[in-house]
């Protein structure tokens, strides 16, 4: 078990014959995730990576050819929403948006059109998610991960691989790692994956990695207090970030009240969830609490 | 992105909305033209001269100044431009005053606000107006809630008249009044949507004594990554109003903001990236910055972000911390030996590698004869940085 992917999961890469489509296609497949289809219009009916992957139109072909059902997009930012769209309306049950520097005006529509459709749209400007040893839709180093029983919630890409990098360290592997993304309007919540990570039963363990801007790590430990059996860490990224400045995702602003990493981790701490201070004490903190 | 009140009218006006108009100078030899411009083309006696900085609270620091006729209005002009403007929102530091814009001035009756912006948790944007305009609406937010009216709009289908119309009862309209504020409420949801706005905001919002309603203030924010589909209001950017080392850093796509303390950081990610400028503040250190080099770091991106960071004076310390995932380590540790060979060693350098090809990289640094400090874990790393930071 894990959660929104495995090893049966069908995946078509749009944007699949761009850099980043060629070279991370390659990594997944290496990884041995199931590609099973690439879109780029205008180039239907060739095939590439060494004739690995069949390339089509549309992805409403490739999901009538192949039998995909799940996305990741490395489109350009400005066609990013169209192609969320795309794959919403052709059935795809799980999207995973790359794309860094997606307008909010477009994924404020795209957030409203999937959630219509009931299209789970992990991102956008996001690392994917990766189910160890079974699937990786993303584009985080496979490597670092090992099977265990953690899952790991992040709005970010590298502080990611230090929470697994950590986790691995004090003998902890991960079920399911998902980067959320750190933009304004992102698919998926971390209250969103808590639950998913509640239900899984492989899942004994729960770390959520947040940052300022917004107020998803409060309603994610809101939640989590009434209804998450398992233990919980959590760390909130940017206790020194002025007030006012984009700490580089578009999201991460802290713009008074609720928002600054300060009142996250007392509201974090007071719904049950272990705070770690310090990003260095996020493994031995899980560690800790698997062990009461 | 941040524009000019002047320019936010501009855009404004395109959209039909009626706002107090006037013209810009510079020079102080253009003053003289620029108010009797102004006062013949608006039949006008007495003006209103504006400093121009991206910052708010303008009127109280003293840059924006009621000027009844011409004499005093070239004194006012003389007085603002070049000044440096101190605001909440400036900073101690302030402003220097560089445009100064002088309008045409209204007999104001009453004073409100207006704004839309993006409401996060509810993934819709969020029309707000009160009653009371010209005070700071935090202010307003925190002692009287209830003088905010707010509607939320459902993006597939953009603002509806009745939602107009609630707003301009809230603001306690009537008549011709009412109709002119629904009509420019539309008009704004209009240009807050057309040029990918992520804050429109009126402040205040007038109505004269003769019974129009016009914009006075206008501040407009734009998202950076929406700019790729408006080339002109991307025109619009005012680099002097920005930090000299962060345009810099932009122009090589790193992410550098400039804080006040002594150790500089090179991280790869930004939540990382913050993640690191926390752990120094644990050490009992302070960031010098924040700087994202961003997730494909190569020998280029790491010796710019050196350059950038070392600008600094106050650095006394830089730590580099990367995760390889994509990146590799190997490659970062040969931009930093070739950063320090041809930029020079000025202050203690502490490296933490990890990720991919990270035991090649510890090779390469301790093979190379560049004197770095090597750190194993961000604890360990942020301590080193500290004390070498300290001068230990």
């Amino acid at each position: 078990m894990s959660i929104l992917v495995n090893k049966d999961s069908r995946i078509v890469v749009q944007g699949i014959t761009g850099s980043e489509g060629q070279f991370h296609t390659g990594q997944m497949l290496e990884y041995g995730t199931n590609v099973v289809a690439g879109v780029t219009p205008g180039k239907g009916g060739q095939s590439t990576l060494d004739d690995r992957v069949p390339v089509f139109n549309s992805v409403e072909e490739a999901v009538e050819q192949t039998g995909a059902d799940t996305s990741i997009i490395f489109v350009p930012p400005p066609f990013a929403a169209d192609a969320v769209i795309e794959a919403s309306f052709a059935g795809i049950k799980v999207v995973v948006c790359i794309t860094e520097g997606v307008p909010v005006h477009d994924m404020v529509k795209v957030k409203k059109v999937v959630d219509q459709n009931g299209t789970r749209l992990i991102g956008p400007n996001c690392p994917g998610i990766i189910t160890v040893d079974e699937c990786k839709l993303g584009i985080m180093p496979g490597f670092i991960c090992k099977k265990g029983n953690i899952g790991v919630i992040s709005k970010s890409g590298t502080l990611t691989y230090e929470a697994i990098d950590q986790l691995v360290n004090v003998g902890l592997g991960q079920t399911t790692a998902i980067g959320i993304g750190g933009d304004p309007i992102i698919g998926t919540t971390m209250k969103d994956c808590i639950e998913l990570f509640e239900a899984d039963p492989e899942t004994k363990g729960i770390v959520v990695i947040g940052e300022i801007g917004g107020q998803m790590e409060i309603e994610a430990a809101r939640w989590a207090k009434e209804n998450v059996t398992k233990p919980m860490v959590g760390f909130i990224a940017g206790q020194t970030a002025p007030p006012g400045r984009r700490m580089g995702h578009a999201g991460a602003i802290v713009s008074g009240g609720d928002d600054t990493a300060e009142a996250k981790m007392r509201i974090l701490g007071e719904c049950g969830i272990a705070v770690a201070e310090s990003v260095a004490d996020i493994g031995d903190l899980m560690k800790a609490a698997m062990e009461k | 992105m941040k524009i000019h009140e002047y320019q936010g009218k501009k855009l404004f006006a395109d959209f039909g909305m009626p706002v107090q108009d006037g013209y810009v100078f510079e020079n102080m030899e253009d003053a003289e033209s620029t108010i009797k411009k102004v006062q013949e083309d608006f039949n006008t006696e007495d003006v209103v001269v504006k400093a121009q900085i991206h910052a708010g609270g303008r009127g109280k620091g003293g840059g924006v100044k009621y000027s009844p006729n011409f004499d005093k209005a070239l004194e006012n002009a003389k007085n603002i431009l070049g000044m440096n403007l101190i605001t909440h929102q400036t900073g101690e530091s302030g402003q220097v005053v560089r445009k100064v814009y002088v309008t045409e001035a209204f007999d104001i009756a009453e004073e409100y606000y207006a704004a839309i912006t993006l409401d996060r948790g509810k993934g819709m944007d969020v029309f707000m107006v009160s009653s009371e305009g010209g005070v700071e609406i935090e202010k307003v937010a925190a002692e009287t809630p209830e003088k905010i009216a707010k509607v939320w709009i459902d993006p597939l289908l953009g603002m509806k008249s009745f939602q107009a119309r609630k707003l301009a009862y809230a603001l306690g309209l009537t008549g011709d009044a009412f109709k002119a504020a629904m009509k420019i409420f539309v008009q704004m949801y209009h240009a807050y949507q057309s040029i990918d706005a992520t804050i429109v905001e009126v402040n205040p919002l007038i109505l004269t004594t003769d019974g129009r309603v016009v914009v006075l203030d206008a501040k407009v924010n734009l998202d950076d990554n929406a700019l790729f589909r408006h080339k002109d209001i991307a025109a619009m950017r005012d680099l002097d109003e920005e930090d000299p080392n962060e345009v810099e850093a932009g122009k090589f796509n790193l992410n550098y903001i400039k804080l006040d303390g002594n150790v500089g950081c090179m991280v790869n990610g930004a939540g990382l990236a913050m993640a690191t400028m926390d752990i120094i503040k644990l050490a009992g250190g302070e960031p010098a910055n924040f700087l994202d080099v961003g997730g494909t770091a190569s020998a280029e991106t790491v010796k710019n972000g050196f350059r950038i960071i070392l600008s600094d004076e106050n650095v006394k310390a830089v730590l580099i911390n990367i995760f390889g995932g994509i990146v590799r380590c190997d490659r970062v540790a040969n931009g930093v030996i070739q950063a320090v060979k041809e930029l020079g060693l000025k202050v203690p350098v502490v490296v933490r590698l990890e990720g991919t090809n990270a035991k090649e990289a510890q090779k390469i640094l301790s093979e190379s004869g560049v004197d770095i400090i090597p750190a194993v874990g961000m604890k360990d790393a942020a301590q080193k940085a500290v004390n070498a930071a300290k001068g230990n």
